[in-house]
């Protein structure tokens, strides 16, 4: 898949996504199955981005409520990843459990949960007794949780890459280490010209490009306010298997789950990072706040090591949703970015979602709350 | 300008001498190293309980070690020194938040079992180096060793990996060790070279760079000889067998096959360099061919592109214990040319000619003795390539089949090869090499695996512990309230 310059580009194609993560990759899929032509351009390699170095969380838990129906849709995908692109993506259903430390947080929880059962979601109330006696690592200072049993998690090493072989196999063009530098409009569609200078003309612009897409926006007149995320990561030693859901809290300051392999993996608060340089980087001082929030939660894990931590980018907007759906101001132009640090799950439904709206111009995923034109 | 903090990472031939320029130019450095005492991978000594005689343990490098020792004591009241500790993370100025060119290491005090910061304006990465190890078929049985753990068993805890013994790969230190082996009693099999008779011999006349110290070299072979000991050269590794443990190794050797019974093996194929911190710092790498491995890019003196940043030692690109005194020494010195300290140019000058000579010696000793990284391609598909994951040669070659994994990081991605607990420091290099074979590319062209904090494995118990004499990690009491982050998950 690693383009050379060898390689022509086509002078005309009819549809361009601009980015290889995991919506880019389901947006070429989706398109390339429904017999569209499709390029696919990724500056790097396919997953190479926040799409592989996530934490691997596949939770509609905790979500805000304009995300809830993008979620579902792409909840379903995640259980037939296996048949869609012929490896399950180690996702497994492991349940999300979002812990509370406070009385004001168990009420938080169970509004929370009221909201999603209307959208349909099962999420049941657990009590402190509950779970101390279903996961008998947990201390005292959880004293309730909500859960989840239809989340879970899965590998983001191998998710996108793997959307992407999937796609090149349906019929889509995906080239990678080929940059978009340029855009412009042409005619009554695109001109998309690449960092070596070879250019193509497209009708129908996807722009998936994560922390990067509101940088392509913007070449084509559209300003969106798009910062950055960095969150911190961390994983163990493998350990015999202990932790067998995926965990939250109110807050956001902790989660942890255990992989298959029996590695412990943690995240909480932010690293530094720079986009312009494709660099991230994590924070000590922050895993010593990850740490002393999880061993408060799992003291029996004080004793296993940490081997790795690493951090990531994200494009994160104020709202802390994406911009999603048709451009508002350029026909032919689709947005999906921005995923403000939780786009991993949303990944496979965001480009079955693209793939509607391209092909007939309406989805029946309710993304009226995450359209782009609420920041323009 | 802040006043100078120069901070050292190892108490090695190269840190070692760092320490006494900076001191003599009028300098307190602050010198951080893992082991309970300094002396590093050559010169390193037993805990009080075990101590011998230096003749006894260093041989031929008794003096040399005294020496180190000694100097090293002397400079006790003049510097600040941290044993038994970890350097697992550094960051610098550039790209982070913080002044200027000043920047900070995490430190790990193992016996305290504790974390802290020490801060520096300028530090000398005088990590040494490790043994570079191939895979072969059973490598991973109890019993079979690195020659560094094989030489830490003797000289730290003054036991034998076993009574029986091979020694396996190439380089000088496989037959030191085979001789220091013979020496303290264990009977040693074979020592079974993969190179060749007539490859040593035409780069043979390289080694008058250095004549005392091919001589010596030469006295090994000759001392093993005399007791005995069968040296096979130019073989190819094919297994190490055995039930429970170690029982016998197989060579291909002059087209048949040799095997030899014994209890446990010594493994190794030259050294490579550790250079996690100079990753962190943001020194560029460069791949040397010769030594079929990345190094940090450097000077003769010790500066990198990174200012602020020196390496030293073999840290710096494998060119042995002398020559790492003397590269201490002149990076000790550049650091007082840029800190405002007191440096002799003069002296600088002379280190520099003399580290000249030493780099022609290994040149000879790299021709000599290269490593065999094409006997990875003759691997049988179950060989084990990635010893904490166990991830087998077919293993890699299945997920590179299915997924085209570009590079190494790739590949390292999609198989877990590098993933665990020792972070690739042993097998990253190979699953370059690998990647390299199986797209049939340059193995500097499958970049290289990046590092990350933290270094090596700390216990997570022990980030909420400060170690003493040091600035905290975080400055907040550690019993507040959890900060709201906001969600990523
Ligand atoms: C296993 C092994 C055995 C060897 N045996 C011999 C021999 O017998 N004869 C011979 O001539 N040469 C031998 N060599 C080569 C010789 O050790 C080196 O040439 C010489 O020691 C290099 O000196 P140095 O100061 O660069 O590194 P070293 O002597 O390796 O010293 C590096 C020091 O830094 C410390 N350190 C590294 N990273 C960190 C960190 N992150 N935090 C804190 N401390 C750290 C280490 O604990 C060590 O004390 C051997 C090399 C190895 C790897
Ligand atoms: C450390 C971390 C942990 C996270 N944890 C979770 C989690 O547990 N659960 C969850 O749901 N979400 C999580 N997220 C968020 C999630 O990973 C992202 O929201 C999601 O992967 C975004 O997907 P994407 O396809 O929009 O972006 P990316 O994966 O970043 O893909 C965008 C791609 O566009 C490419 N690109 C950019 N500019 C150009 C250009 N000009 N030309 C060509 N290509 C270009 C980039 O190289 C990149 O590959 C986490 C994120 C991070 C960083």
């Amino acid at each position: 898949m690693i383009d050379s310059v060898k390689n022509p580009l086509p002078s005309r194609v009819e549809i361009v996504v601009m980015g290889g993560g995991t919506a880019g990759c389901s947006a070429a899929l989706h398109l390339a199955q429904a017999g569209r032509k499709v390029v696919l351009f990724e500056q790097r390699l396919c997953g190479g981005m926040a799409s592989g170095q996530n934490y691997g969380g596949v939770r509609q838990q905790g979500r805000l409520e304009v995300e809830l129906p993008l979620s579902f849709r792409s909840r379903e995908l995640w259980d037939k990843m296996e048949k869609i692109v012929g490896n399950d993506c180690g996702f497994r259903r492991t349940g999300h459990l979002k812990l509370a430390r406070t009385p004001e947080q168990i009420a938080s929880l169970e509004e929370w949960a009221v909201m999603a059962r209307r959208h349909g979601l099962t999420v049941t109330m657990v009590t402190g007794n509950e779970l101390r006696t279903q996961h008998p690592y947990l201390s005292e200072e959880a004293c309730g949780a909500s859960f989840c049993p239809t989340d879970g998690s899965a590998n983001p090493r191998v998710t996108a890459p793997q959307w992407a072989r999937a796609a090149e196999k349906a019929g889509a063009d995906v080239r990678e280490y080929c940059p978009v530098r340029a855009l412009e409009r042409e005619g009554g569609g695109f001109r998309v010209t690449l960092a070596d200078g070879r250019s193509t003309c497209c009708d129908v612009l996807v722009n998936t490009a994560g922390a990067w897409g509101a940088g392509l926006a913007a070449q084509l007149g559209e300003s969106y306010p798009e910062g950055t995320l960095h969150p911190n990561m961390n994983v163990s030693e493998p350990m015999a298997p202990v932790i067998s859901a995926n965990f939250g809290v109110c807050g956001g300051d902790i989660y942890f789950r255990q992989t298959g392999r029996g590695n412990i993996i943690f995240g909480g608060g932010r690293g530094v990072g720079d986009r312009d340089r494709l660099w991230s980087r994590p924070l000590a001082e922050v895993n010593l706040r990850q740490a002393r929030a999880m061993l408060r939660l799992v003291p029996g894990l004080a004793g296993i090591n940490l081997i790795r931590s690493w951090s990531g980018i994200d494009g994160m907007m104020p709202d802390e949703s994406p911009v999603f759906g048709a451009s508002p101001t350029v026909p032919g132009l689709f947005h999906a970015f921005g995923f403000s640090g939780h786009g991993f799950q949303l990944g496979p439904g965001a480009g079955a979602v693209l793939c509607d709206l391209v092909i007939r111009g309406e989805t029946p995923t309710d993304i009226s709350g995450l359209l782009p034109k609420r920041f323009l | 300008m802040t006043a100078p903090r120069v901070l050292i990472v190892g108490a090695g031939p190269a840190g070692v001498r760092a320490a006494e320029a900076v001191v003599r130019g009028g300098l307190r450095p602050v010198v951080v190293d893992e082991g309970d005492a300094c002396g590093g991978q050559i010169y390193r000594q037993p805990p009080a309980a075990k101590a011998r005689p230096a003749e006894t343990l260093y041989g031929a490098d008794a003096a040399a070690a005294r020496a180190l020792h000694a100097d090293f004591a002397a400079l006790l009241p003049a510097i600040d020194y941290y044993p038994r500790t970890l350097v697992w993370n550094l960051v610098t100025g550039a790209g982070q938040s913080g002044p200027g060119q000043t920047g900070f290491v995490h430190v790990h005090d193992r016996a305290a079992g504790a974390v802290g910061r020490l801060d520096f304006t300028h530090v000398v990465l005088a990590t040494g180096a490790t043994d570079r190890v191939l895979p072969v078929p059973g490598w991973t049985l109890p019993g079979v060793f690195t020659l560094g753990g094989a030489q830490v068993a003797l000289k730290g805890q003054g036991c034998l990996i076993g009574r029986r013994v091979a020694f396996l790969g190439t380089g000088p230190l496989l037959y030191l060790v085979a001789l220091q082996y013979a020496k303290a009693g264990a009977d040693v099999v074979v020592v079974a070279d993969t190179s060749g008779t007539w490859r040593q011999a035409r780069a043979f006349p390289g080694l008058r760079a250095a004549p005392g110290y091919a001589l010596r070299g030469m006295s090994f072979v000759a001392q093993l000889m005399l007791k005995g000991v069968p040296i096979l050269r130019g073989v190819v590794p094919a297994r190490i067998e055995g039930t429970d443990g170690v029982e016998r190794v197989t060579l291909r050797h002059r087209g048949g096959e040799k095997s030899f019974a014994c209890d446990a093996v010594g493994l190794g194929f030259g050294l490579r360099s550790e250079t996690q911190l100079a990753d962190l710092a943001g020194v560029p790498r460069r791949y040397d061919a010769a030594q079929a491995n990345w190094v940090p890019r450097a000077g003769c003196d010790g500066r990198t592109p990174r200012s602020g940043v020196y390496v030293a030692g073999d840290g710096a690109g494998i060119l042995g214990a002398q020559a790492a005194e003397l590269r201490g020494a002149r990076a000790g010195l550049a650091v007082l040319a840029d800190a405002g300290g007191r440096a002799d140019p003069a002296e600088a000058g002379r280190l520099e000619a003399e580290i000249g000579r030493w780099v022609r010696f290994r040149r000879a000793i790299d021709a000599m003795y290269p490593v065999p990284v094409q006997m990875l391609r003759g691997l049988a598909a179950e060989t084990v390539v990635c010893r904490c994951e166990h991830i087998t040669l077919g293993d890699l070659r299945r997920v590179a089949a299915n997924t085209g994994a570009e590079d190494a990081n790739r590949l390292k991605s999609f198989s877990r090869a590098g993933m665990g607990r020792c972070q690739g420091r042993f097998c990253a290099d190979n699953v370059q090499e690998l990647a390299a074979f199986l797209h049939g590319a340059a193995p500097a062209a499958m970049g290289t695996q990046r590092a990350q904090m933290p270094i090596k494995p700390i216990p997570i118990g022990d980030l909420l512990r400060q170690a003493p004499r040091t600035e905290p990690v975080l400055d907040e009491p550690v019993l507040d309230e959890p900060v709201l982050a906001g969600e990523a998950e």
